[in-house]
């Protein structure tokens, strides 16, 4: 689960990470109203939306007078904003942070994450902030420093040093950047983050080292005993077919193809993708409806995926083990007669109790079409939607 | 012969009293020896009852005490999973397999550290399956977890992979061509695990018994190329590869946990290169796993 920058940075201040002094805002008239209340000459409009990249799509600007905070505020409220994690379609601004303006010396990079191969905490820190961290992985990668922390004992003073030493923080500012780091650190800890990432971290003029931006994600597994961070949770931010899926209890994410698909278990579910993909076509999603799957739960899959007007065909592919296979064919037969199914349908089962699904989906009378492989399946969904 | 577990491995079943424990329990001790095999649970609320003739202790040390079991099963909910993995390396389990899907990544960190800590310090060696997998079978002997048994045939191939039911899939082409299984291993779809393909991998090249290797792994991690790379040197037997996920597209997580493209190494395609490059027998289609295993042996 993904935050808004504020929210971000409200969870850093509580952890004693500094940042700007900002106001959330969701409409003009109190963007004006908190630029005049922080007071200073120089403010800042941001648009709050969960994608990176905001400052390159316009999304960010340096106002200079309290009518160009009224001026930016209502070119950037309300637009489509685009940015390379958007998509073409960009995401609608609907809330606005106000900051006052900051004295930048230095812009450095800092971030926690997880570390699969090491099983630490990675702490990872840069000298060249406010540019895409990605890039200067690939390019300079010298230019990233690590360290790994195990999460019982934490970001340990030597490790902050390091880090900090490592970007070339001035001796005098060093102090205030182990704070911001261990800060971070114990933030990623105790909210159950995934990734938790300062860029830039910068220097002021008078030495203070300053988080201007946060982007935290948070462990799906451990929002049950995060309330904190659930009441952050901003649903206009996400899909309205994930969402939907989500309380289903189906994990869906759609993609740009044009074969629905509905599999049971994760990674067959990629597998029946790719070889849609293999044979020609592309999938519109992924659909994973899980172990214990009911005909309720089969015919929000069908709906949730024919909400899509891009599907021209489904493909079901059922690895019955505990599920049997006669479970999945009673409700792919009701889901298809609730939906009033009009696009071509190939079902593909193999295990437990796969002669009685097969019989059940051949006397029900609809256009059926059956697959013994999952090539079979996707050859056969294939030719039906070209 | 076969790896991690054989028809005369004592388990102990934690979470045994809960719906998933229970149904899954039953399931075990219906397979090949699993009756003899599933010797304890645990339930400190319940200790001194039994089910399914199973006697039930308080803690998994006692019930490793009192039967002589080296490994666990676990069924635990997600908050309480990881203190389960936890009392089970302290009871000095050879092995202990979390079944449990949905454990908090923290947790799963925080007791991993804790077990190679332990070890470094001298402490007994306790290997983790899991968690969020499937189990292990060892065909006709016995099933810890949560697979259809009556797929497997007892044979000769390995299979390994992060997913469950992709891990049935594999099976069931091989079964179907008249190919059995030495073992079966689902290591699990989460970022924070214990056993990983390597380490498989190894268990399989030395094992007697098995000819041939299926490996299945996904997009997100190092730990396919990893394995590819230690098989490069080291594996005396075929393998036939297959990663799910060419078309997963990048920061998105699929299902699993663990099944996020965080970077440009992780994709299914530059698994698939590394895969090839290292000797394996590389497949784009799922359905070819079995035939490619059969023209190799």
């Amino acid at each position: 689960m993904k935050i808004h920058e504020y929210q971000g940075k409200e969870l850093l201040k509580k952890f004693g990470v500094v940042v700007p002094r900002g106001v959330f805002c969701p409409t003009v008239d109190d963007a004006v109203k908190a630029a005049e209340t922080l007071g200073g000459k120089v403010w800042v409009v941001k648009a709050q939306i969960h994608a990176g990249g905001r400052g390159k799509g316009g999304g960010v600007k340096v106002a200079k007078s309290l009518d160009e905070v009224r001026q930016y505020a209502s070119q950037i409220l309300g637009m489509q904003l685009v940015t390379h994690q958007t998509g073409p379609q960009g995401q609608k601004v609907r809330r606005l942070l106000i900051e006052e303006g900051a004295d930048i010396r230095k812009e450095y990079y800092v971030a926690a994450l997880t570390d699969r191969a090491t099983q630490k905490v990675a702490m990872m820190a840069s000298s060249e902030g406010g540019m895409d961290i990605e890039e200067v992985a690939h390019k300079t990668p010298e230019k990233i420093i690590k360290v790994f922390v195990d999460p019982e004992d934490g970001l340990t003073d030597a490790q902050a040093i390091a880090l900090a030493d490592g970007i070339g923080v001035p001796a005098e500012s060093r102090d205030k950047a182990v704070a911001a780091f261990q800060g971070l650190f114990k933030c990623y800890m105790e909210t159950d983050a995934s990734l938790a990432e300062i860029n830039p971290l910068i220097l002021e003029g008078n030495g203070n080292i300053k988080a201007l931006d946060a982007k935290f994600n948070f462990d799906s597994n451990s929002l049950y005993r995060q309330p904190e961070i659930v009441a952050y949770r901003d649903l206009d931010e996400e899909d309205p077919d994930e969402l939907e899926a989500s309380k289903f209890d189906l994990s869906y994410i759609s993609l740009d193809g044009n074969i629905g698909c509905l599999v049971n278990g994760a990674g067959l579910a990629m597998a029946t993708m790719d070889t849609i993909k293999l044979f020609g076509a592309e999938p519109a999603n992924f659909l994973d409806v899980g172990g214990g799957a009911t005909t309720e739960k089969v015919t929000e899959a069908f709906q949730i995926m024919l909400r899509n007007p891009k599907v021209k065909g489904i493909l079901v592919n059922i690895f019955g083990g505990i599920m049997r296979c006669d479970t999945i064919a009673t409700g792919v037969v009701a889901a298809a007669r609730e939906t009033h199914l009009a696009v071509p349908l190939v079902v593909r089962m193999k295990g437990t109790n796969e002669d009685i699904g097969k019989k059940i989906l051949s006397e029900s009378g609809l256009p059926i079409i059956t697959a013994d492989s999952m090539a079979e399946a996707a050859t056969k969904i294939v030719a039906a939607v070209s | 012969m076969s790896i991690l577990i054989n028809k005369d491995t004592k388990i102990i079943t934690q979470g045994i009293t809960g719906k998933t424990g229970q149904f899954h329990t039953e399931k075990c001790q219906e397979y090949a020896n699993g009756k003899n095999c599933f010797v304890a649970g645990v339930n400190p609320k319940k200790a001194g009852e039994s089910i399914f003739g199973i006697p039930i202790y308080a803690s998994v040390n006692e019930a490793a005490k009192q039967t002589g079991a080296t490994v666990s099963v676990i069924y635990v909910p997600p908050p309480g999973a990881a203190a389960a993995i936890w009392e089970a390396v302290e009871a000095d389990l050879d092995l202990v397999i979390c079944i449990t899907e949905g454990i908090p990544v923290r947790d799963m960190l925080i007791v991993r550290n804790k077990m190679k800590k332990r070890e470094a310090a001298g402490g007994k060696k306790t290997l983790l399956l899991g968690p969020n997998c499937p189990g292990l079978i060892t065909p006709d002997e016995v099933k810890i977890g949560i697979m259809p048994g009556h797929i497997h045939r007892k044979g000769r191939i390995g299979v390994v992979s992060r997913s469950g039911t992709l891990t049935y899939e594999a099976v069931g082409q091989l079964t179907e061509i008249g190919l059995g299984q030495s073992s079966a291993v689902g290591i699990g779809g989460d970022p924070i695990n214990g056993l990983k393909h390597i380490e498989i991998m190894q268990l399989f090249n030395d094992d007697p018994d098995t000819d041939a290797v299926v490996m299945i792994g996904e997009i997100g991690g190092p730990d396919e190329a990893n394995a590819a790379l230690w098989c490069k040197a080291n594996m005396k037997k075929p393998v036939v590869g297959f990663i799910a996920g060419v078309t997963a597209p990048a920061g998105k997580r699929m299902g699993h946990a663990g099944a996020l493209i965080s970077g440009g190494a992780d994709t299914a395609e530059a698994k698939l290169a590394i895969m090839e490059e290292c000797g394996f027998t590389v497949t784009r289609d799922p359905s070819e796993m079995g035939k490619l295993i059969k023209s190799m042996i």
